[in-house]
């Protein structure tokens, strides 16, 4: 029996421990909120040793590592310092005991998830002496808030109680006693970067640091002292805050003052999406208009970074502008810009002039013909707040241009840009002693703050990934990027793995083992899997046959994962908080350890697996007659690959069972795909290009080829979504609260205008938007006899303007939301591969306990539980999409490059493409072979109709010629190496119609 | 989840302060209010509810006469910004109606109705102020406003909310962690281990609910001991002024 105590609070304590207040809610009503608290004695210091309190982990002695300290020192760092100096907490340099308060724990929580979340790991993960103490349960150290005190304040006060706590306790916990040495007592020092925090500090007699005075007397100074952050009160000793007073942006709104304005409808909020084309262009989607609101120029923009959450203030109709239609890179406009003297005024107005002409020579036209169709123009306003930054470590280079060149030898200080990787963001100036060892080398940098009077945001250096364009670096930046998880799995995970290791095998069949305990015996069945080749962890498996009453029984696989990973244990958790596996081109990061995905889970064959098995009657005509599931055991009679299967269905000599029953399963797939066309699925593209390898070693690609796809790729693709529908069906019904589905919504017709009036004009196509159905039936009809991958290039950019695919859980949304769009069905969720999607993995446990083989795990009956991990689970299959995205454009960028070198002489590559976008200087082309898209960039102005979609251009040989979106044109590709960030570079020029070099 | 509270956070703290199975202080005042025959006002935590027992005594509808035993009438009253919702709540709204009838159900196997046949035993409950374990403040001070009413009672009903945090449980729930946990109420006769109520609202997981259960019977032991206490006092008190009552009365008689 536990020990179960009734906590009593003494009367003289209810100022501090209770407290009710009125508050009105969202909806208006006002409610009463009562909250009370329990403090205690028995809140531990962590110090080992200590005469009073109990499990403490940090040296009794403290550290001597700071030269002010030498009987030794424990470090307490405010909110501020987790907020913005983590990457110094987070080095391995860093080694100073820590104390955490819990009212900072909670501060920063409150003020940054992400933060949060780096804080809590590094508690966790023990890698340093870090002890949290509970200061709020504390008799000595709970605080209230006075009245007239801000939170901020309170929350000061409240770290400089526990600040003078400690102090006092480790005195009088150490005693001095007669006849013995003096106690050695180490100091606890407050670390706060807040002046007026320390002024109050040294008043009562706290011992307290800045951030830099602290680093400045440790010891290895050196290794720390490039990872300080750049903030406001960061003392530095060198006059570069300088004194420059301009102003380029406006202040934000106090946050009550966005808030009410957001609620009272006259302000709106949403996720700021910078324009890749155009760094001085970005929009916020907002849930008031239909179209994004459109910011223009930086003042607009007001230091706003890609997926910031904002606040924006939309001017009235008569200013709304329509997007921009040319391309403005940021490197070539700001490439003079000195990071030392920016601020600078006569170099601003330079810039400021060259930015505001390459705003205004968009529009220019348009106002005075002033007659741009009232649907081009969208809301348009400016950013007032910023709710939440977003602000991560981003991948950069060093703008060679920005060293001074006098000191590229010299190891001092000084200032230099970073130019991020990704389009989308700004580029960052920092300070750092070694930029001249950085150059050409990725690195990872994160934005600190962005002052009013500062055209760039400011950062620190975090680390260096290596040489530029190197396959290590490239690899490691783009995890970084994408924040893909990538670290080894740890010893605690690994642990979760079956002891047997790849030594376990089913069991033998008995009825004691509990493994056999509800499973059938499938071992007999003819079941084959079919995969791409060189297939390592399959998932799935499948077989048919006939049964005497002349239905056919179908049945498919699963990978039973969810007999190795078991609910809430650390391999599970890991694996929610991965996701989903992410494919490189030339790697690949696993969710799950591999031994489970590539061994134990994977169901190769002629080895005995555990399996999940969907099994259906089906009528010839391919109606279900009966759906059942079962836990099972099977062993695959043949792993083929795709034509490998094909081959075999297609060959008339063989008559085997299990050829027999592969023609079975495609006849079968081809009326299930006929009823879902029929049904209004829609047959979608995406680029999908394949790239060859080499070898493993070298991993160099020969070359690029677009994916075939044969009849038996679709015969699995039916089996799979009929299991996966099946399987939504039953746990729905079963647990309609928290069942994980999946669903795709219908797009918004306003999507896809741009597009129908492109294909209007230039093709005299329509696009009947109204339903999937009509949708597809449409697209069908988008044909041109001449270019037979005209109906591709369609449905790629269709694709386009439709949602993507979400994960969600039952009970949160609308029923009739549930429907995937896509695949036109009512329902939907991912149950078919386990190893390598998270999602599935719940759906498997929802299953079993659907179908009575075991009981849910509690999490998977709470609403909250599963909407948190489905959300984050969504997040990482985007990012994992855009991350293998930009591996295969890598990559691609590197065939190219070989191919223009072959034979060692540098030629030419030349592609056909598609004109998808015209710009005034510049037409955005669409390489189907090799799955990419370039922009053809104009120097001359050239006689430009946005309305019709067109393009003139005179040839330097006086040949004129008019391109238009949808034409088909040759390019020239070639790969650039960007001479100031070391970026290789895609650039294309025209060869046909007109020869561009030089336009 | 931003500026949502920690249930249990990594320290093995509750958001007030408190461990797993640590229950909020209990006060209980005996003191009569007005003309009623038994009254007690207990609090868990901020969770506050007065009781006022009137009986036995005649029925005031003939037709609720029971000949063999008496007839036990509950009525709840929810004090206005008693609560968090804030909404008025009448006498006849159903939810005020179910939980009288927990109430009811908890006491009639209790108490010996058979001894005060064709008689009414009303219990009026009034819930003062609330934050979590409502039911079971009610029943705690209902069963102590019986005891000082002088009913006959087989013994003792003590209730405690148990709550589950993903997989560790948690005792005697703020209203923060009722809205965020899957939990039970659960009254017993410690004496016995007999359960006479569970009421459940939210979906609990069946390999939780045994676990749950044997805590929070473990959990009512504790709790009918401090009720025991406090009624042990009164009595002495009591007993202290009656008995300076007599010697007053004796002095004036030797007088
Ligand atoms: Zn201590």
């Amino acid at each position: 029996m536990v020990d179960i105590t009734i906590r009593k609070r003494p009367y003289a304590d209810a100022v501090v421990t209770q407290r009710k207040f009125l508050k009105k809610t969202a909806r208006g009503k006002v409610v009463k909120i009562l909250r009370e608290r329990y403090l205690r004695d028995d809140v531990a210091c962590g110090i080992e040793n200590c005469r009073e309190c109990d499990g403490g982990s940090l040296p009794f002695s403290g550290v001597a590592s700071h030269k002010d300290y030498p009987q030794g020192h424990f470090l307490l760092p405010d909110t501020n310092v987790f907020l913005h100096q983590m990457d110094l907490i987070e080095s391995p340099h860093f080694t100073s005991p820590l104390i955490i308060l819990q009212t900072v724990v909670e501060e920063v929580r409150h003020r940054s998830l992400p933060l949060h979340s780096r804080l809590k790991a590094l508690i966790t993960s023990g890698d340093k002496k870090i002890w949290t103490f509970y200061n709020e349960f504390r008799s000595q150290t709970a605080v209230v808030r006075e009245d007239e005190e801000s939170p901020n304040d309170r929350n000061d006060r409240s770290i400089r109680k526990a600040t003078a706590w400690y102090n006092t306790h480790l005195e009088l916990t150490r005693p001095v006693r007669r006849g013995q040495p003096k106690p050695v007592i180490p100091t606890i020092i407050l670390m706060t970067d807040d002046a007026a925090n320390r002024q109050k500090a040294k008043e009562e007699g706290i011992p307290c640091h800045s951030t830099r005075s602290y680093i400045e007397g440790l010891s290895n100074f050196d290794d720390l002292s490039d990872l300080l952050a750049a903030t406001d009160s960061n003392d530095l000793p060198e006059a570069t805050a300088s004194s420059r007073n301009v102003t380029l942006y406006s202040d934000y709104l106090p946050m009550s003052t966005l808030v009410a304005g957001v609620k009272g409808g006259q302000l709106h909020q949403g996720h700021f999406n910078a324009n890749q084309y155009n760094y001085l262009e970005g929009s916020v989607p907002v849930p008031a208009f239909s179209k994004p609101v459109l910011l223009l120029g930086r003042e607009n923009m007001n230091r706003a970074v890609q997926g910031d959450v904002v606040v924006v203030e939309v001017f009235p109709e008569t200013e709304w502008k329509a997007p921009t239609d040319e391309v403005v890179d940021q490197d070539s406009t700001l490439k003079n810009d000195d990071p030392d003297n920016s601020g600078d005024e006569e170099e601003d107005a330079e810039i400021d002039a060259e930015e505001a002409k390459a705003l205004g020579r968009g529009r220019q036209e348009k106002t005075q013909s002033s007659v741009k169709p009232s649907s081009e123009r969208q809301p348009t306003g400016r950013i007032v707040g910023i709710i939440k930054r977003n602000w991560r470590a981003y991948v950069c280079h060093i703008d060679g241009g920005s060293l001074s060149s006098t000191l590229s030898t010299s190891l001092s200080q000084q200032s230099v840009f970073a130019i991020p990787v990704s389009r989308l963001l700004p580029r960052i100036r920092l300070r750092t002693r070694q930029a001249p060892t950085l150059l050409g080398q990725k690195i990872l940098v994160t934005i600190d703050r962005w002052d009013l009077t500062s055209r760039y945001p400011e950062g620190h250096f975090v680390r260096a990934l290596g040489r530029a364009e190197s396959k290590e670096a490239e690899q490691e930046s783009l995890l970084l990027e994408y924040e893909v998880p990538y670290r080894p799995f740890g010893k605690a995970i690994l642990d979760c793995l079956p002891p047997e290791g790849d030594s376990w095998v089913v069991p033998p069949k008995s009825s004691t083992s509990p493994d056999w305990q509800n499973r059938e015996d499938l071992r007999d069945l003819l079941i084959c899997s079919i995969d791409p080749p060189g297939c390592q962890d399959i998932d799935d498996a499948l077989h048919a046959r006939m049964l005497p009453n002349g239905n056919i029984e179908a049945g498919v696989h699963i990978a039973d994962v969810s007999r190795f990973v078991l609910p809430d244990n650390p391999m599970d958790s890991e694996a929610a908080a991965r996701g989903t596996t992410v494919y490189l081109v030339d790697n690949r990061i696993d969710m799950l350890p591999s031994l489970l995905g590539t061994n134990l889970c994977s169901l190769r064959p002629h080895v005995e697996r555990l399996a999940f098995s969907a099994i259906w009657e089906l009528t010839p005509e391919a109606k279900i007659v009966q759906t059942r599931f079962t836990k099972s055991v099977i062993a695959s009679k043949a792993a083929f690959t795709y034509e490998e299967a094909q081959i075999r269905k297609d060959d008339p000599h063989r008559d085997d069972d299990l050829t027999k029953s592969i023609r079975l399963l495609n006849s079968l797939a081809l009326k299930l795909k006929a009823a879902r066309m029929a049904a209004g699925a829609l047959n979608l593209a995406s680029p999908e290009v394949k790239i060859h390898l080499d070898s493993a070693e070298s991993s160099d690609p020969i070359d690029v080829e677009q994916k075939e796809m044969r009849e038996t790729n679709s015969l699995v693709e039916e089996f799979m979504l009929l299991a996966n529908i099946s399987v939504a069906q039953k746990i729905q019904e079963s647990f309609p609260q928290t069942a994980v589905l999946r669903r795709h919504l219908p797009p918004p017709r306003t999507n896809f205008e741009k597009l129908q009036d492109i294909l209007q004009k230039r093709r005299g196509m329509t696009l009947d938007v109204s339903s999937s159905g009509a949708l597809a039936d449409s697209l069908d009809q988008c044909v041109d006899p001449n270019e037979p991958a005209f109906n591709t290039l369609v449905r790629i950019m269709a694709t386009r303007c439709m949602l993507s695919a979400e994960y969600f859980c039952s009970g949160s949304v609308s029923k009739d939301t549930f429907g995937h769009y896509g695949l036109a069905s009512p329902i939907y969720t991912h149950f078919t591969s386990p190893i390598r999607r998270y999602a599935d993995v719940l759906a498997h446990r929802q299953l079993a306990a659907a179908i009575g083989y075991q009981s849910l795990h509690p999490s998977l009956h709470s609403k909250q539980h599963v909407e948190t991990i489905l959300t984050n689970v969504n997040r990482r299959h985007r990012m994992a999409q855009m991350a293998g995205r930009a591996s295969v454009e890598f990559y691609v960028g590197l065939a190219l490059k070989a191919r223009g070198t072959r034979d060692g002489k540098a030629t030419e590559v030349q592609e056909e493409a598609f004109v998808i976008k015209v710009f005034r200087n510049g037409v955005g082309v669409f390489v189907s072979k090799l799955g990419i898209e370039g922009v053809v960039m104009f120097k001359n102005d050239h006689k430009f109709d946005p309305d019709a979609y067109t393009i003139s251009l005179t040839s330097s040989a006086g040949k004129e010629a008019t391109i238009a979106v949808f034409d088909r044109v040759t390019v020239s590709i070639s790969v650039e190496k960007d001479k100031n960030t070391q970026r290789g570079k895609v650039a294309m020029s025209l060869i046909s119609p007109v020869n561009t070099t030089g336009l | 989840m931003g500026s949502r509270v920690e249930i249990l956070n990594d320290g093995g703290y509750r958001s007030d302060g408190r461990r797993q199975y640590e229950l909020r202080d209990i006060l209980i005042d005996l003191t009569p209010q007005g003309s009623a025959d038994g009254s007690a006002q207990v609090s868990h935590g901020l969770t506050t509810v007065l009781v006022n027992v009137f009986g036995p005594r005649e029925p005031r509808l003939r037709s609720q006469s029971l000949h063999d035993r008496a007839n036990i009438n509950v009525e709840v009253l929810i004090a206005p910004f008693s609560t968090s919702e804030h909404r008025k709540r009448n006498r006849g709204d159903k939810r005020i109606l179910e939980f009288a009838a927990s109430i009811r159900e908890t006491f009639e196997p209790v108490i010996l109705t058979n001894l005060y046949p064709r008689s009414q035993i009303d219990i009026y409950v009034q819930i003062l102020q609330q934050d979590g374990g409502v039911l079971q403040t009610c029943i705690n001070a209902t069963t102590l406003a019986l005891v000082t009413a002088g009913i006959a009672v087989k013994d003792y009903v003590a209730a405690v909310t148990c709550g589950v945090h993903s997989t560790s449980p948690l005792l005697d729930l703020t209203n923060i962690e009722e809205s965020d946990l899957p939990h039970l109420t659960l009254a017993t006769i410690p004496r016995t281990g007999k359960v006479t109520l569970v009421t459940m609202e939210t979906r609990l997981h069946i390999d939780r609910f045994e676990a749950m259960m044997r805590l929070a019977k473990d959990a009512g032991a504790v709790v009918a001991q401090e009720m025991k206490v406090a009624v042990k006092t009164r009595t002495e008190d009591l007993v202290k002024s009656m008995g300076g009552a007599t010697e007053g009365a004796k002095l004036t008689e030797e007088e």
